[in-house]
């Protein structure tokens, strides 16, 4: 029962990080129809910027006096990172071929994803990159379950965060232009809504929380390496599917239940195939349910 | 071009300078609680020195000042071109030929190993070809259909014994199973879904054969692959490796041949239509499953047997050979060459797999010159860099409801009819 | 009409029907699109389907050539010399090309990067056989298929008067052509029936004028009926045998383009005050 019950906690706390990945690939995909292959990449550098930041603060002496403050700082800078990242990505990249066939487009997010793979490798080095880890020892206990300090950290960021994100989607006018961007493109910029910025910022959204996903993912498991974006970056995208692409509900929904599927997965059937499990659920969830638990939600008016 | 450096100069600096937000985090921060800015300066630098060449040159022919240079380069093109017209297609192909088969006489053993590398990579994007330049559906999962072929021969030598060229023909058999297996689900799916499938289908094999200890002997991988006899003859290194060269140069003769048949036969029309336009394709009476299943299970037959000649030749196998990287890899070589065309595979097969042993230098660049590759080439000739040719018809006619026909040959000129 | 005729088919003039739909009905989740819509076409007829924009007119074809599998009634064919009363409800579209119904679209979905020729070489896709197999070692006999089905094609080109953009790729080709090479594309599949969504459209007087001529060439020369969607009104009033007039899923009226131009009903519904051009 308590193995239960602490594979729970892990659950969601993984499940988490996979809704806020996943939000990053439903919004854009909803916006442009295209499943970003670079976001991993996005979220692999979160990490990297993250621990950059945290040891500079560490090798100062800033970590021990002010932590929180850091932290603070290190996740704002980095989300603040990661979204230029992907404006940049997005100009460079995707702007140009919005024309272009899908096949195209598809090719050129993947080029895109090996090409800040390699750059992360290159500036980074191939080795992993180990968070300093005075931060968050210990936690609290009861009986045989422990919630540690960080999971309770990241859980309640990650909550700030889906919250944040949901007022500003639902609660905002520029939230209601991105709905509206996201629902017909073409007649928003009848009213005056200017695609190309909506579609910067979804990109910048996505991609800060995908960052700050990246930061936890580096705290939780001590260390970042290059590749580090790939195999997350095709569950939190399972997780879209599964959710609904397009449906911001439903990518956070199913974050959670990727989530846990695979820390059940691992605890309780194969911890050597914990990664199949995402695929599973994507192929299966493609072949029976295409449109997700909550319903797609794209622009796909035909003119 | 002054005109043109106006229009550009200003997002070209924007770019630059936000490259360069980005690139000083990396660099520059240090988890000694320093900060620095020169390595970053010296690298950004040498990428803004590129690039305003790059620039530079491509707005000096878009207005037409290299001119200079271009005309009498043109000239020269042109003359060639008129010259090499003149000579028949089948002079080339003797030509290559002998080159290909006199090659291993003055090169060494490791010059040889490069080549059936090159020529492996010409297989592999040949028969991705047809999935994606033909067909035109993305799949990621390529390499996990040459990985079966490999494991294919690799086992069944272990535990029975069969030889080389027994289990060519069963590899390819596997590998054509395992294409409509994986690829009956996939199909219904959408381009971008399709994609991804594929992607996890080859990760969950990969998956398997690093795990799955008792049948794929996991990350250790199976050594001691026997290559490929030669009835019976027991051959030195050098002997075999120059074996297994002919013997690549044979299949990809073959490979080639296929495909041009392929190509512009009804099957081959109906694959190209269906990249169309899948519903008028069906509309005209195409069966978009079963075609589409056609291609993808002939692709896959196509990665098993080289991936057993991939076997045979380096003689050690395990996963690792079998990742997503590799797969991206090939695709690159379609991208790059054009989607649909043979030569142009063959084409981006040379620049991407034999010009990083001439640039060993930047070999820790050339993944992420690969992925600048797809990038560019996708924004600037999605095409690819040769653009496959449609086939055309000549017909006389010398009155009005009297009509001789007669077919041309492939990529040739557009000869209009004369009634 | 005998008396034997009226209790035969109330409907119809002709008794020798090629499409007989019967109460088609089609519902998009709560709306519906179609609304128990009977139509039929009889042998070498040309029978035009009209309505205003949003009647359903378009989803009609697409229910009948089975993109949409129609939630109730029947669509039954009954080609020329096969076996009459098929039902094709919710069957595949290359089935349903394969039994004789070939269609255009309302935007041209042609395969813009293949040539005139190539495009129409696809249409007799269906009616070949040679596979993989042939394809690669080119026996005689798929040697013959193939110099066949150039030649059969060449001739439908002929028949449409396309010869002169033979070997151009589709993308190439002035509008008009366009309009004219799916209507090609469509006869090579070899159809006892012919649908044409709005073929008509985007074009000038001149164009249309050749369209209505090349039509009425199809249907005699060919013995191919057809079925057509159009907005064009004098092309309709000239080309067609009988009308029927669809508003909001329904079918509003039927007859002939005399006893339609004078409907109240349909006046009112769509052609407005005065639709003598």
């Amino acid at each position: 029962m308590e193995y239960f019950v602490q594979q729970l906690i892990n659950g969601i706390t993984l499940g988490g990080l996979y809704a806020l990945i996943a939000l990053g690939y439903t919004m854009v995909y909803g916006v442009i129809q295209l499943i970003n292959f670079a976001h991993g990449e996005f979220f692999a550098a979160g990490g990297y910027v993250g621990v950059i930041l945290l040891s500079f603060f560490a090798g100062r002496g800033f970590l021990e006096s002010h932590p929180i403050m850091c932290l603070a700082l290190s996740f704002a800078l980095t989300m603040i990172y990661c979204a230029f990242l992907a404006m940049g990505v997005e100009k460079v990249a995707y702007k140009p071929l919005r024309r272009q066939s899908r096949l195209a487009v598809l090719l050129s997010a993947l080029g895109m994803s090996i090409f800040l793979q390699n750059a992360l490798m290159l500036t980074q080095g191939v080795y992993d990159k180990a968070y300093p880890s005075e931060l968050f020892q210990g936690g609290v206990e009861f009986g045989m379950v422990t919630i540690s300090y960080l999971q309770m950290m990241m859980v309640g960021m990650t909550i700030v965060l889906l919250i944040g994100l949901n007022m500003l989607v639902f609660k905002t006018k520029i939230g209601m232009a991105m709905r509206a961007t996201a629902q017909d493109k073409v007649m928003s910029g009848l009213v005056s809504i200017s695609s190309n910025r909506i579609i910067s910022l979804t990109f910048a959204i996505g991609a800060g929380l995908a960052g700050a996903a990246g930061i936890m993912v580096g705290l939780y498991y001590g260390s970042v390496r290059y590749d580090m974006g790939f195999l997350p970056g095709i569950k939190a995208f399972a997780a879209a599917v599964l959710g609904g692409i397009g449906n911001i509900t439903g990518a956070m929904l199913g974050g959670v239940i990727i989530g846990m599927v695979e820390i059940f997965g691992a605890g309780y059937i194969s911890g050597q195939y914990k990664d199949v499990f995402a695929f599973i659920i994507l192929i299966s969830v493609l072949y029976f349910k295409p449109t997700g638990i909550m319903g797609e939600n794209i622009d796909d008016t035909r003119v | 071009m002054i005109q043109e450096f106006k229009k550009i100069w200003k997002p070209y600096t924007i770019g630059m300078l936000w490259l360069l937000g980005l690139l000083w985090p990396l660099l520059g921060i240090h988890p000694d609680g320093t900060l620095s800015f020169a390595k970053t300066f010296t690298v950004w630098l040498y990428i803004f020195a590129g690039t305003a060449i790059c620039l530079a040159l491509y707005l000096m022919n878009k207005s037409g000042s290299l001119g200079v240079i271009s005309s009498p380069l043109d000239g020269v093109r042109q003359n060639l071109g008129r010259t090499t017209s003149k000579v028949p297609a089948w002079v080339w192909i003797v030509v290559l030929l002998v080159f290909a088969l006199a090659y291993p006489q003055f090169t060494n053993r490791y010059a040889q190993d490069v080549a059936t590398n090159v020529l492996i990579y010409i297989c592999l994007g040949l028969g991705l070809n047809i999935v994606i330049g033909l067909a035109g559906m993305l799949d990621l999962g390529y390499i996990a259909f040459y990985g079966v072929g490999a494991y294919t021969y690799a086992l069944l030598n272990l535990h029975y014994g069969m030889s080389f060229w027994v289990c060519l023909p069963f590899a390819a058999f596997l590998a054509m199973i395992a294409g409509c297996i994986i690829g009956y689900p996939t199909l219904r799916m959408r381009g971008d879904y399709l994609a991804i499938v594929t992607l996890g289908f080859g990760e969950i094999i990969r998956l398997i054969l690093e795990n799955w200890n008792e049948f794929s002997f996991g990350p250790s991988g199976i050594a001691n692959i026997p290559r490929p006899g030669f009835f019976g003859v027991d051959m030195s290194l050098e002997a075999a490796t120059v074996y297994i060269y002919f013997l690549m140069i044979g299949l990809v003769i073959f490979t080639v041949f296929v495909v041009n048949r392929l190509q512009n036969s009804r099957i081959g029309r109906a694959w190209i239509a269906l990249r169309e336009d899948e519903i008028a394709c069906q509309a005209m009476g195409i069966d978009k499953t079963r075609t589409k299943l056609t291609a993808f299970a002939l692709g896959a037959t196509w990665a098993g047997m080289v991936g057993v000649i991939f076997a045979a030749k380096t003689t050690f196998i395990n996963p690792a050979s079998f990742t997503f990287l590799e797969s991206a890899i090939i695709l690159s070589i379609v991208v790059l060459g054009g989607m649909g065309s043979i030569i142009g595979v063959i084409i981006g097969a040379f620049i991407l797999i034999l010009l990083p042993e001439y640039l060993r230098a930047f070999s820790d660049f050339r993944m992420l010159m690969f992925g600048a590759i797809m990038v560019i080439m996708m924004v600037f000739r999605p095409g690819g860099l040769i653009q496959m040719p449609r086939r055309t018809y000549k017909f006389k006619s010398e009155s009005p409801g009297d009509t001789s026909h007669q077919v041309a040959t492939e990529g040739g000129q557009a000869d209009f009819a004369r009634s | 009409m005998s008396a034997l005729e009226t209790f035969l088919n109330t409907d119809s003039k002709s008794m020798e029907s090629i499409l007989d739909v019967k109460q088609l009905t089609m519902d998009f989740g709560g709306l519906r699109a179609l609304d128990h819509l009977d139509l039929t076409v009889a042998r070498d007829e040309i029978v035009a389907l009209i309505g205003p924009n949003g009647a359903g007119k378009t989803t009609f074809f697409n229910c009948i050539t089975g993109i949409y599998n129609p939630t109730g009634g029947d669509v039954l064919i009954s080609p020329p010399g096969k076996m009459s009363g098929q039902r094709i409800n919710g069957i595949k579209p290359n089935h349903v090309t394969e039994r004789g119904m070939a269609r255009t679209f309302q935007n041209i979905r042609l395969f813009q990067n293949m040539t005139v020729l190539e495009n129409v070489m696809i249409g007799r896709h269906c009616r070949c056989k040679s596979g993989i197999a042939g394809a690669i070692f080119r026996p005689p006999s798929t040697r013959r298929e193939e110099k066949q089905i150039v030649e059969d094609s060449y001739e439908v080109l002929e028949k449409i008067g396309l010869t002169q953009f033979v070997n151009e790729l589709a993308k190439n080709l002035p509008y008009g052509a366009q309009r004219r090479l799916e209507i090609a594309r469509a006869l090579a599949t070899d159809p006892f029936l012919l649908l044409l969504d709005e073929p008509a459209a985007g074009m000038n007087p001149q164009e249309t004028l050749e369209l209505d001529e090349l039509i009425v060439r199809i249907r005699d020369q060919e013995k191919v009926s057809i079925l057509l969607i159009e907005h064009d009104m004098k092309l309709v009033m000239s080309l067609s045998d009988r009308i029927y007039v669809m508003d909001y899923g329904k079918r509003i009226a039927e007859g002939t383009p005399e006893e339609i131009k004078n409907n109240p009903v349909v006046i009112k519904a769509y052609l407005g005050e005065d639709i003598d051009a």
